[in-house]
């Protein structure tokens, strides 16, 4: 990829213990799909994001597997129960073998 | 330019008449009045119209502060540098030529119960028909940080002209990668796909000329106008350039500091070298004074553009709220047409057509890569209804977009003279 990825995620800074809360994670990414072709004919090879992870103090949340026909800059948007203060980790894998990871903190009041 | 400075221009013997006559009404003099308030593309096609079509019949008085008027429309064309700043400017010496009265001061007032307006430089003008053509002003409070006084470190430039230069001249002294940032108003507002095409004209401009820049939209709309079409015409010439925060990464809780020249973005704050902040619109001013809004707008009836609240009072354009067509230069111009027509059978007993409207917005994303939307309309009881559209869509080749582009170049000269007459 030549250009810089962006992620992007939104997670309450405070939950209450047990509360129950939404999390929205999003990378800029084209997704090319591996069926386009350019203008000369050739096609374009694939080249997606194929897993997103989001763990919870080392606990698994999510663990998601992309295929080609999912669109570009793909979005999650997913409910969470927040047990205890810690830390979101979201690990975005890219088929080029780059790993993309980002981390927020929750704090239980 | 001072608020109160009046000019005349051309016929400035028949203008003194008007001004000068008492405030008597149609039973009492030779000829019907129609006072047109703004000289854009509602008001200066609006006055033009009903001049040339009357034929004399119809006195004709355009209220314009501005000398000098620039189009919104192609204005971001200026910033991209496909356009200079005297493309989009244009005099009213052809309204003039065609017996409009052209006086240039400020509309502060208007009183419907003995049918006058009031001048900043204190004259009084009667009308019996009046026809509000105002575009836009921006709702107080809608970007924290912002109000009108920071419009010099933070501009709007979704008025054309002087604002318009400011944001290029900031465009060009930006620090090499620096970011130019943009808070993109919520629905509805002036030129929807218009804060779009400008950032397609900055990261033309930008990529020429500094190409490590970044484009930051804070944007309160979870989509918008043509959205597909630019974003593809982003990833194609622009990738990695520009970055958009819709609202539910925040995009919508957005604060500046004009003095800091700081962005904040659901409280993450960013440093940035231009921040054109667009803020929430509404009528223009004048309409608002003149008691023919309800709520942000002006509600009108479909087929001759009265306003809700007075049969002799008509709003065009941006500041009013007709139903499904967009807020655009090509609507206020269509809407002037019908009403031009529906004013001059009301007071001549000329012949009136049932109301048909039109609109396309094109927009410029990358050189010769031109893109339009658009529809036909219609009058209904409720309101100017939509009758069939069409839009440009992804993956066109490079032959129609550059028609596309030639065609939006065509219109423009096609609506100015619409506009302003050929002369001058």
């Amino acid at each position: 990829m030549a250009t810089e990825l962006k992620t992007r995620v939104k997670v309450p800074s405070s939950a209450s213990a047990g509360e129950v809360v939404t999390i929205k994670a999003m990378i800029t990414h084209p997704m090319e799909n591996g069926r386009r072709k350019d203008s000369e004919g050739n096609t374009i090879p694939r080249s997606i994001i194929n897993r997103l992870v989001v763990d919870f103090n080392g606990q698994n949340v999510i663990d998601v597997a992309l295929e080609p026909s999912v669109s570009r800059n793909p979005y999650f948007q997913f409910d969470a129960v927040v047990p205890e203060s810690g830390e979101f980790k979201f690990t975005w894998y890219d088929d080029e073998g780059s790993v993309h990871e980002t981390a927020r903190p929750v704090t239980v009041t | 330019m001072t608020m109160n400075r009046r000019m005349f221009l051309g016929t400035t013997a028949a203008a003194s008449a008007v001004l000068s006559a008492p405030s008597v009404l149609a039973d009492g003099h030779a000829k019907p009045r129609v006072v047109v308030i703004g000289g854009g593309a509602g008001g200066a096609t609006a006055a033009r119209y009903i001049a040339k079509d009357s034929e004399g019949a119809i006195d004709v008085t355009l209220i314009e502060p501005s000398k000098a008027y620039y189009t919104c429309f192609f204005s971001n064309l200026y910033l991209g540098g496909f356009k200079d700043i005297e493309d989009i400017g244009h005099s009213y010496g052809g309204l003039a030529a065609t017996g409009v009265n052209v006086i240039h001061d400020w509309a502060v007032g208007v009183d419907r119960d003995t049918k006058t307006v009031t001048l900043a430089g204190g004259d009084t003008v009667a009308y019996d028909k009046l026809i509000l053509s105002p575009g836009i002003d921006f709702v107080e409070g809608a970007v924290e940080g912002w109000d009108i006084s920071a419009q010099n470190a933070m501009p709007h430039a979704f008025k054309a002209g002087s604002q318009t230069e400011l944001l290029k001249a900031q465009l060009m002294a930006m620090p090499e990668g620096g970011t130019f940032a943009m808070v993109a108003p919520p629905n509805p507002y002036r030129c929807p796909p218009g804060p779009y095409e400008r950032v397609s004209m900055v990261a033309h401009y930008l990529k020429a000329n500094n190409p490590t820049a970044k484009i930051l939209i804070a944007d309160p709309k979870p989509s918008f106008s043509k959205q597909g079409l630019f974003e593809e015409g982003w990833n194609t010439y622009y990738a990695g350039m520009i970055d958009r925060i819709g609202p539910d990464f925040g995009g919508a809780n957005v604060s500046v500091d004009p003095a800091a020249m700081t962005l904040s973005i659901d409280g993450e704050v960013t440093n940035v070298d231009v921040c054109n902040v667009i803020p929430a619109m509404k009528a223009g001013r004048i309409a608002e004074l003149a008691g023919v809004t309800d709520g942000n707008w002006a509600p009108v009836n479909a087929a001759d553009m009265s306003t809700k609240a007075d049969p002799d009072v008509y709003v065009l354009g941006d500041s009013a709220q007709q139903g499904d067509m967009p807020k655009s230069g090509f609507s206020a111009n269509s809407q002037a047409k019908v009403c031009a027509n529906a004013v001059r059978g009301a007071l001549t007993g000329s012949r009136v057509f049932p109301a048909k409207f039109a609109n396309t917005c094109w927009s410029l994303i990358a050189t010769d890569d031109g893109v339009k939307v658009g529809a036909t309309y219609e009058a209904t009881d409720e309101k100017i209804a939509k009758v069939d559209g069409f839009v440009s869509t992804t993956g066109e080749s490079a032959e129609i977009r550059k028609a596309t582009y030639e065609e939006s170049e065509g219109w423009y000269t096609g609506i100015t003279s619409d506009m302003f007459g050929n002369a001058v």
